[in-house]
């Protein structure tokens, strides 16, 4: 083997004509559009929002009051968002921790039990039940969810009250975090199943081979070799669900009563939501308190952004198979 | 499990000498590929289906105890499919169906009160490619068979160290059990696969190709682990590799398909097979001149 | 050898025991039901659900039992089957409710007039042969062509820039994508606000709308369009380049057109995505009870906002009608995802 001296190693040079010089210019900038709409989303809402940021400063983040002042310069005002924030996670979290275990029985069931015209209807209807808008979940959230929900808050109120988290201050149970949050986990049941379905999906089949070989049955191999290969799946889709939770508005809006104050008994009417304060207070906004509320939307944005690319990196990390 | 199910009316020969296991090596007689006891994996008539597809016609073959048979034969002649179907796997492909009868020690495995699950304990398998779980460490996958099949030992310990000396994996291991099996190598893995397979104590092992995805040395390895392990159990051998089939089997069976479903063209002592094959497609075969 | 027929020989499946699954299925609903019901009414659970979660956990206790008398393995196995089938079917039934009750209260309204009369001369709480919702279908569909018109070709774009010319920033491109689907709808409707009505139209209008679920829109039809194109051989493309084409015209004239329908399935999906979105109308093309076409000079009527205006309203028939304006649209994106299953059962260049 002759080693090539430098002389001879030749480039392969593309000459492209000016057709496809501008072709891949525009399809580039289409391409690129993602970038800059979200680069102008928090630009804009850090801008609108940045004398906020500066009245208050960090005391936004752990302030609960919103008290938007007497006149349109904010006189008197003391916002944040500490109560409105610390409501999201709450009810994102409580719609996660019931969505997780229904999502992981109907992604192994339609993958490992469903006989296949099974598959295929439920599959549809998940399909559909994903694009159901939020205004409808709401509607039936209000009127048809929340009675069950109130029976069960006071049935859970009375064996369990004494647990700081179902207590109440006051025998109230309408519009609860608790609500919002069963609400939510069904809103987001069909994304969560859908992302962990696919996981499972690709479970190596000689390692279930191994696990029957080795008189195991059809739970020992879902055991065995499905649950751990996809648990990282299953964090990924679980945690794009809290990302939909997080920035749910409408539905939420209707089902949860806005209130300032930290809270975390679940079971009462008192609980907070960044996304609903932004819809609750926009149609009667002074000057200076839409202000905050763009600084709370951009709070919301960045939080749900975080959220989200943490699981768009662990579903498609487990996606190429690093399980 | 139930009584043996002998619908076919066969008669058990009953002056068959109870030898000892071990002297059982001893007598090797290609009639013994095809008679009836109630010792040993016995398949009679099998036939086998995909779909509407007939992969597999009317296949019986004795698996002598104690002895290494190897299925050989051109790809999608059904020795796999007649492999899966001696411990019940066939099953397990949607719109599989089947015909005939397989016995271990005289009992129907497919009997209607027989669990599936018992029938693969007791005929355990190692697949083509290397197999471990990758969630659990060495010492994990050697175990796997006891927890999925809700089995307890009183010694996890000696199980353990006795499995991985037969499959010839000891010594490479034993410092490093709590070691993931994913990070061993692929020769040492389908050792691992073989160590796993022998924790539940089956008496028979059946190998899909065990060696197509490793390396010469590894092979010769894994080969010599299979000769090893034939002192005390049956174990039936799918290989391509037409000097593996001599290096290890007792018996051998040449399968093949003419375009219709796979059938058994010959059984017989492997050096026979080799030497002095009876049919002249087998000949052909052997001697690589197809597949 | 035996050269007998083969077709002799009956197929048998002795793996499949119908009878003794029948009969395990029959003995372990039987005795959950009347466990359920035992448990249910004496202590009165909340009613049906509370009979179906004493059910359920019947239902575990008697397989876990009937498991037993086979072995450890087989009772694990049946209890799991029953928990994951039980999970299975008790997701059904919020979804079940939620389409008869928005199917039996939206029908109640919906009479001849309703898809051809708006509310200008109707007050929410008048009775319901009068008013309807014309101008919100009308507004629905205007805004949602305009954000198809606006996403559709970018997505396209963003997708072609993926898988066609592989540039340096693909990957930047697809996470970010993927990063934008999870924008909050409110936030978008702020970023539009914040900039389309209050420096450049200085009013709420269509326009607007358009542009805030379009940011919606994006995210969909670009990964749609990703997934289709990658359908493609690379055959396909380097035939055309060995015939000495260009990469625009392999892209417009081979790639493209290979993939249509799939494209179409993209940009329906995209717009079942923003169909039903609420939260970013509401703070940008708000609401109007009449009829009209104006996309700059004053707001627009959407079903969205129709239903949520109603509901806000609050009283017996405004709540009603909002009952109808969801029935409509979710008539509308049922419609939606027929024609792009339909789309999408056909396979690439049909």
């Amino acid at each position: 083997m002759v080693e090539p001296s430098p002389a001879q190693v030749k480039a392969i040079t593309v000459v492209r004509s000016t057709g496809d010089k501008v072709f891949r210019g525009i399809m580039t900038a289409g391409g690129l559009t993602s970038l800059v709409v979200l680069s102008l989303i928090a630009g804009f809402l850090l801008y609108r929002g940045f004398e906020i940021f500066s009245d208050f400063g960090f005391s936004f983040l752990t302030t609960s009051e919103w008290n938007s002042g007497i006149d349109d310069i904010g006189t008197d005002a003391r916002m944040g968002v500490a109560a409105m924030l610390v409501g999201s996670i709450v009810i994102a979290v409580i719609a996660i921790v019931i969505a997780v275990p229904f999502a992981m029985g109907v992604a192994l069931f339609l993958e490992y039990y469903a006989p296949k015209r099974l598959r295929n209807v439920l599959t549809a209807i998940l399909d559909l039940i994903a694009a159901v808008p939020s205004v409808i979940y709401g509607i039936w959230g209000y009127v048809v969810l929340m009675p069950l929900v109130v029976q069960w808050s006071k049935t859970l109120n009375d064996y369990l009250g004494w647990f700081p988290l179902f207590s109440v201050p006051a025998p109230i149970f309408e519009r609860s975090p608790f609500v919002a949050g069963i609400l939510l986990s069904i809103m987001i049941l069909p994304i969560t199943t859908s992302v962990t379905r696919e996981v499972y999906s690709r479970a190596p089949k000689d390692q279930i081979d191994a696990a029957y070989a080795l008189g195991g049955s059809r739970w020992g191999g879902i055991r065995t070799v499905v649950l751990p290969f996809g648990r990282s799946g299953l964090v990924g889709g679980a945690m794009l669900g809290l990302g939909r939770a997080l920035g749910e508005t409408i539905a939420v809006f209707l089902v949860l009563n806005l209130v300032f104050k930290v809270n975390f008994n679940i079971l009462s009417s008192a609980g907070g939501n960044v996304a609903s304060l932004i819809a609750t207070r926009f149609g009667e906004a002074s000057r200076y308190e839409l202000k905050g509320l763009m600084a709370a939307g951009l709070v919301l944005f960045i939080l749900t952004l975080i959220v989200n690319a943490i699981a768009t990196a662990i579903v498609n990390r487990s996606a190429r198979g690093v399980a | 499990m139930d009584q043996p199910d002998m619908t076919q009316g066969e008669v058990v020969t009953p002056s068959l000498p109870e030898t000892p296991v071990v002297e059982d090596r001893t007598r090797r007689d290609s009639s013994r590929l095809h008679e009836h006891t109630d010792k040993g994996l016995e398949a009679c008539s099998v036939h086998a289906w995909f779909g509407k597809h007939h992969a597999l016609a009317d296949v019986s073959l004795h698996f002598p105890e104690n002895t290494v048979t190897g299925l050989i034969g051109p790809s999608g002649c059904g020795k796999s499919t007649f492999l899966r179907l001696l411990n019940r796997m066939h099953e397990f492909i949607p719109n599989s169906a089947m015909a005939g009868d397989v016995f271990l020690d005289g009992q129907d495995i497919y009997g209607a009160k027989v669990n599936p699950a018992d029938v693969r304990l007791k005929i355990g398998m190692v697949f083509q490619k290397p197999n471990p779980f990758p969630s659990m460490t060495i010492e994990e996958n050697v175990l796997a068979g006891l927890k999925l099949a809700k089995i307890k030992t009183s010694d996890k310990e000696a199980l353990l160290e006795d499995c991985l000396v037969r499959a010839g994996l000891w010594k490479e291991v034993k410092d490093r059990l709590k070691a993931a099996g994913a990070s061993l190598s692929g020769g040492q893995q389908q050792r691992l696969c073989i160590a796993r397979a022998l924790a539940v104590k089956p008496n028979v092992l059946l190998m899909d190709e065990p060696c197509s995805a490793l390396d010469p040395g590894s092979t010769l390895r894994v080969e010599e682990t299979i000769v090893q392990l034939s002192e005390t159990m049956t174990i039936i051998i799918v290989t391509h590799n037409m000097q593996q089939a001599a290096r290890v089997s007792d018996y051998c069976a040449f399968f093949l398909s003419d375009g219709g479903p796979g059938q058994l063209i010959e059984a017989d002592l492997t050096s026979n097979m080799f030497s002095n094959p009876s049919d002249k497609r087998t000949a052909d075969y052997v001697q690589g001149r197809f597949g | 050898m035996s050269q007998e027929p083969a077709l002799m020989v009956q197929p048998r499946r002795p793996w499949r025991h119908p009878a003794q699954n029948a009969l395990t299925v029959t003995v372990i609903f039987t005795l959950s039901a009347l466990g359920g019901a035992a448990v249910t009414a004496p202590t009165g659970l909340a009613g049906n659900l509370g009979w179906f979660v004493s059910f359920i956990a019947c239902a575990i206790i008697v397989s876990w039992i009937a498991g037993r008398f086979r072995s450890k393995v087989a009772a694990a196995d049946l209890v799991a089957t029953v928990v994951i089938g039980a999970a299975a079917a008790a997701v059904v039934i919020p979804w079940t409710s939620l389409i008869y009750t928005v199917i039996s209260k939206g029908s109640k309204v919906i009479y001849s007039g309703w898809f051809t009369t708006d509310m200008s001369v109707t007050a929410a709480d008048d009775v319901f042969t009068v008013g309807g919702v014309s101008h919100a279908i009308v507004g629905t569909l205007i805004i949602i062509s305009i954000a198809t018109l606006i996403s559709v070709p970018i997505g396209i774009a963003s997708a072609v820039y993926i898988v066609e010319i592989r540039g340096r920033f693909s990957p930047l491109v697809r996470f970010l994508t993927q990063a934008m689907s999870g924008v909050p709808s409110i936030v978008a409707g702020l970023f539009i606000y914040s900039t389309l009505v209050i420096l450049v139209f200085e009013k709420f209008n269509a326009l607007a709308g358009a542009f805030a679920l379009s940011i919606l829109m994006l995210p969909t039809v670009a990964r749609t369009s990703e997934e289709v194109l990658k359908l493609v051989p690379d055959d396909l493309r380097s035939a055309s380049y060995a015939l000495g084409a260009s990469q625009v015209s392999t892209t417009f004239k081979v790639t493209l057109p290979t993939v249509r329908s799939g494209l179409v399935t993209a940009a329906v999906l995209g717009v079942a995505r923003i169909a039903g979105e609420t939260a970013p109308l509401l703070l940008t093309s708000l609401y109007l009870v009449s009829f009209s076409t104006d996309l700059v000079g004053k707001p627009m009527a959407t079903l969205p906002t129709y239903t949520f205006g109603n509901l806000q309203i609050g009283t017996e028939n405004a709540v009603a009608r909002a009952w109808g304006g969801s029935l409509t649209l979710l008539a509308l994106i049922f419609v939606l995802f027929l024609i792009a299953r339909l789309l999408a059962g056909r396979g690439p260049g049909k």
